[in-house]
């Protein structure tokens, strides 16, 4: 059945009347007809609802800052923060010089009682120099936890007296948990720190190849990131630095010289990008390497930008190749995966990424929303101007950059840029909701109970999220893909992350495990026979 | 793999590198699972509910329902108060639970949230329950956060209401999976006396599939058995560090007399076990068992050669590697290098909890081994020792897989969490089945090695 205003009505009328009035306004039935569907998001989860979202530290050190690995990531706090966030996320990386990759490696200054009552800048300041003793790396990270912020630990006092000390960068992040609403926070807040203290610190002035691009927002899970530069360099494309996904210190510091930013997960990194364009110039493209066709526009509108002739054709040819290869791959499993529906409840862009290559499969995505986005993730960033700073979000501060006196440059004119945005989403992103169709339900910050009744409303075949939601899904006989960790698979970027995608998906519908649910005495009587009345006839 | 850990050991004051621990408020919460229709409560940030449902999903695979109180800047600032009453309300509104179970975190517990003031003064329907446990995450370790909100629940629940004594055990499990609960209930169950076990996440988190999702699956220590803990004749607690404690409140409050063993791991510990209830029962050890112990006892000296004389490294938590290390020892092994991350004093000062390291040692000093024996200690650390002085098998969490590639070590994954096999959860490591389960795959792993490594010409059919 679909979801109609009047369902959505009574399921909301189960909830306590304040909760009711909070949560009717992060759900909309998609209707094209209106001019606009406004939807509530980035405000607080409220107490007692059973949240999928995390916090700014998850969203700064665990998102952000973790994948660099060159780096050392220190957590300044009790030691569960840095627990959780070693090697959860499946951020890979290798490295030419396995001595300089930390990527396995967790650090934190495990604060005891007495650190809380006496503070823990001294023993930071320790956990410094013995990381600089053992690991020599070339720049440090030091991320806050919930109380360091509270017993008011000067993180940056530290880091800086550290940095003149050792004569490497040592950036401080002051990501407590409570900051922000969700992890979306700690996002801004990494961004920030990367840009004031490591992007454009490196002394190249010029790219070491041609069309030289940064890929912001994509995180390498799975190998998600190698896929596309597989693809981006045999076009031609001279990868700068990943943000940060198998990313570097040492890339990201000469991440000016780049003609284009891409960004791929537009939530976790679109203040970088903007930043970039103010501080050198240099315009984003908002591309989508999630499913074939995503994939092909985003490559159609990089090479657009360049409008290079030879990177054109380049373009077209190795499309043409991956597409002859894939699409018949493609084509089996789509028999399987034909007319069906999906959730898809994932991060702050995934949500919208996934689907079109759901749609590539054939199946429909019924109900889609964000874990941590904004309005404009949702609703384009068209709305931005119209958004209201409230007391959380107000707390993060925004970084103001200025054009870089020596390096800025305007990589087009701005008539050809007006041109270009007519064309390719550059320095633009209209969001998720526009690609929805009609009747389709999306939810911001889905919890529990909502999960468990619009499953029974809408019954989808497959449900993708993460994993505190996946068994409860799965216990109901629905498969459960998690979209942040691929349930341990992937690349599911890019052309064989396409084919590896549907390879899982199908996987998950024609396992031959989900038919043994019902024992087979639930369905048959104990006793069997025929009750004769007045004896038997037969005999 | 961990190419930037040298040889060479220094002194480290500045905290740890990969830790074999991780904080309070992920065992309180694990404790939670174990009452029948509770929710447990996180008291702070969003992150770290999310960050404790999601690694106990990993390590179970099942379904693990927490709610949080969700703090902002401004609840860190002026208390926490308000966040916890609205949560209550709505978690009764709309998830129903019989009993909510709060545990704190580091956020308010240094903030001084007075949580048994909030809960006085919150609204609680009618029957339903709100009990609470403070785990600061800056002392202990998550076997302290077990142990806190195990307590609690004796603080909160039990009562004495009789004049006498019933003929019946409590018995704590400790940090252990629903298999071990599962299996330490019919060793209990086989020798016909009556008992009463909390926590017992058996049938919480190792619910079936059904086609149907239940918030409350059937397991869980009922309300009615926690309050009847107080008229038991006897408490046995598994393990000093998760369960001591809880014990010795229950003998305070309630008179029930505590009698603290080891985590029933390996032979010994088991028979220890078998040996506390025959004499508290007097009741004879049923064949069945005795069968069991047999069988045990056959296996390990028909395979001795399998290991007899290998080194081994041992970490984990404190309960879990000080019955681990007893039992190596009784197959002749040698554990030469045995680390917890939990500190030696657990949790605050006066809790009920053993030395860890003293104890190891003990044991060592008995079967004349001399061995790296830490409390408080981190897996940089452990790897270093190893290093220095090589073993031939390393047993221990998850974790220890990257110490184990970089030294290309056979591996026995046990403990918590394990989060790269599945399974786990449901079969024991307790009592005389569990330990041929050990057994077998400590076996496994030393002769899928030697297989590794044989020459064609030694490579055996028969081994």
């Amino acid at each position: 059945m679909a979801v109609n205003e009047k369902v959505l009505e009574e399921l909301l009328n189960r909830y306590p009347a304040k909760v009711k009035r909070n949560r009717k306004k992060h759900i909309i039935i998609k209707d094209a007809a209106l001019a606009r569907q406004e939807i509530e998001a980035n405000t607080r989860t409220i107490p007692g609802i059973i949240t999928n979202r995390g916090c700014a530290f998850a969203g700064c050190k665990g998102v952000v800052l973790g994948p660099l690995k060159d780096v050392v990531h220190i957590v300044h706090g009790p030691i569960g923060c840095a627990y959780y966030t070693w090697g959860t996320r499946r951020n890979k990386a290798k490295s030419e010089d396995p001595t300089k990759n930390f990527i396995n490696y967790c650090v934190s200054t495990d604060m005891q009682e007495s650190d809380i009552v006496f503070g823990g800048e001294k023993k930071l300041a320790r956990m410094i120099d013995e990381v600089m003793e053992i690991f020599k790396p070339n720049c440090i990270t030091i991320s806050a936890t919930c109380p360091v912020g509270l017993i008011g630990d000067d993180l940056q006092a530290v880091a800086k007296a550290a940095q003149e000390k050792h004569g490497v960068p040592i950036l401080a992040f002051n990501c407590e948990g409570y900051k922000g609403v969700s992890q979306s926070a700690g996002h801004h807040i990494a961004n920030n720190g990367l840009m004031e203290g490591i992007i454009g610190q490196g002394d190249w002035e010029e790219a070491p190849g041609k069309y030289p691009i940064n890929i912001l927002g994509e995180y390498n899970i799975g190998g998600d990131s190698w896929e596309v530069e597989r693809i981006l360099k045999e076009i031609g494309y001279t990868v700068i630095a990943v943000m940060t996904g198998d990313g570097s210190y040492e890339e990201l510091k000469n991440a000016h010289v780049a003609e284009l930013n891409l960004v791929q997960c537009h939530r976790s990194i679109n203040y970088i990008a903007e930043m970039l364009e103010i501080k050198y110039g240099t315009p984003w493209l908002k591309v989508n390497f999630i499913g074939i066709q995503a994939t092909i526009d985003s490559l159609r509108n990089m090479a657009l930008y360049f409008g290079d002739p030879a990177l054109i054709q380049k373009t077209e040819e190795v499309i043409a190749r991956e597409l002859a290869r894939v699409e018949p791959i493609i084509e089996q499993y789509k028999k399987i995966c034909q007319g069906k529906t999906a959730f898809c409840f994932v991060g702050g862009s995934r949500g919208h990424h996934y689907q079109g290559l759901f749609a590539e499969l054939g199946i429909e995505t019924v109900l889609a929303g964000y874990e941590f986005a904004h309005r404009d993730d949702y609703e384009g960033r068209a709305v931005i101007p119209e958004i209201k700073p409230d007391a959380d979000t107000k707390n993060i501060p925004d970084l103001h950059v200025t054009p870089d006196e020596r390096r800025f440059r305007l990589k087009l004119s701005p008539e050809r840029m007006e041109e270009l945005k007519k064309k390719i989403p550059l320095s633009d992103y209209k969001g998720m909701n526009i690609e929805m169709k009609d009747g389709s339900v999306i939810v911001d910050d889905l919890n529990h109970f909502e999960t468990e009744e619009f499953i029974r409303l809408l019954k989808p075949d497959i449900f993708s999220s993460g994993i505190k939601d996946k068994y409860v899904v799965q216990k109901m006989g629905i498969p459960s893909k998690q979209l942040h960790s691929y349930d341990y698979s992937g690349p599911y970027a890019g052309f064989n992350g396409a084919v590896k995608f549907a390879e899982d998906i199908t996987m998950a519908f024609v396992s031959p495990t989900w038919n043994f649910i019902t024992p087979p005495w639930k369905n048959k009587p104990l006793l069997e026979g025929i009750v004769a009345e007045g004896g038997c006839s037969e005999c | 793999m961990l190419d930037c850990t040298p040889k060479e050991i220094k002194e480290r004051t500045g905290g740890v590198i990969n830790p074999a621990k991780t904080c309070q408020p992920i065992g309180a919460m694990y404790a939670a699972l174990g009452i029948h229709r509770c929710l447990p409560h996180s008291h702070g940030s969003q992150g770290c509910c999310s960050y404790h449902r999601m690694h106990l999903t990993r390590h179970f695979r099942d379904p693990i329902m927490a709610s949080t109180s969700s703090f902002t800047e401004g609840a860190s600032v002026f208390g926490g108060g308000a966040n916890l009453k609205t949560a209550i309300k709505n978690v009764f509104a709309i998830y129903n639970p019989d009993i909510m179970a709060v545990h704190t975190t580091c956020l308010s517990e240094t903030i001084g949230d007075d949580l048994p003031t909030i809960i006085r003064t919150a609204e609680i329907p009618e029957g339903k329950l709100v009990i609470h446990t403070n785990t600061p995450s800056y002392q202990g370790s998550h076997v302290t956060g077990f142990s806190n909100m195990t307590k609690s629940m004796v603080n909160y629940l039990s009562e004495a209401t009789l004049e006498s004594k019933k003929e019946q055990v409590n018995i704590i499990p400790g940090f252990v999976n629903p298999g071990d609960m599962r299996e330490i209930k019919r060793i209990v169950n086989t020798m016909g006396i009556k008992f009463i076990m909390f926590p017992d996440t058996s049938g919480v988190v190792d619910s079936p599939m059904t086609g149907e999702y239940v918030m409350y699956p059937r397991g869980g220590t009922r309300l009615a058995d926690l309050k009847d803990t107080g008229n038991s004749k006897v408490t046995i607690a598994l393990g000093s560090y998760a369960s001591a404690d809880a014990a010795g409140q229950l003998e305070r409050k309630c008179g029930v007399p505590a009698v603290i063993l080891k985590t029933p791991i390996g032979i010994k510990a088991t028979d220890q076990l078998l040996m506390a209830l025959r004499s508290q029962f007097a009741v004879e050890i049923p064949y069945e068992l005795e069968e069991e112990r047999g069988q045990l006892v056959d296996i390990m000296t028909d395979t001795h050669f399998h290991f007899h004389g290998k080194k081994v490294a041992i970490f984990g938590d404190p309960d879990i590697v000080l019955a681990m290390t007893e039992f190596v020892l009784s197959l002749g092994m040698q554990p030469i290098h045995v680390l917890t991350g939990t500190p030696a004093t657990g949790g605050a000062i006066g809790t009920m909890v053993g030395n860890f390291e003293v104890e190891v040692q003990e044991l060592l000093q008995e079967a004349g081994i001399t061995g790296k024996v830490k409390a408080g200690g981190d897996l940089f650390e452990l790897h270093q020792w190893i290093k220095n002085e090589k073993v031939d098998l390393l047993i221990g969490n998850t974790y220890g897989k990257y110490i184990a590639r970089a030294e290309d070590l056979p591996f026995v994954r046990m403990g918590f969490p394990i989060l790269d096999r599945s399974i786990h959860s449901y079969l024991p490591v307790v009592g005389y089945k569990g330990a041929m389960r050990l057994l077998e795959m400590i076996s496994n792993a030393l002769l899928e090695r030697a297989d590794r490594d044989a020459r064609d010409e030694d490579f055996e059919l028969v081994m």
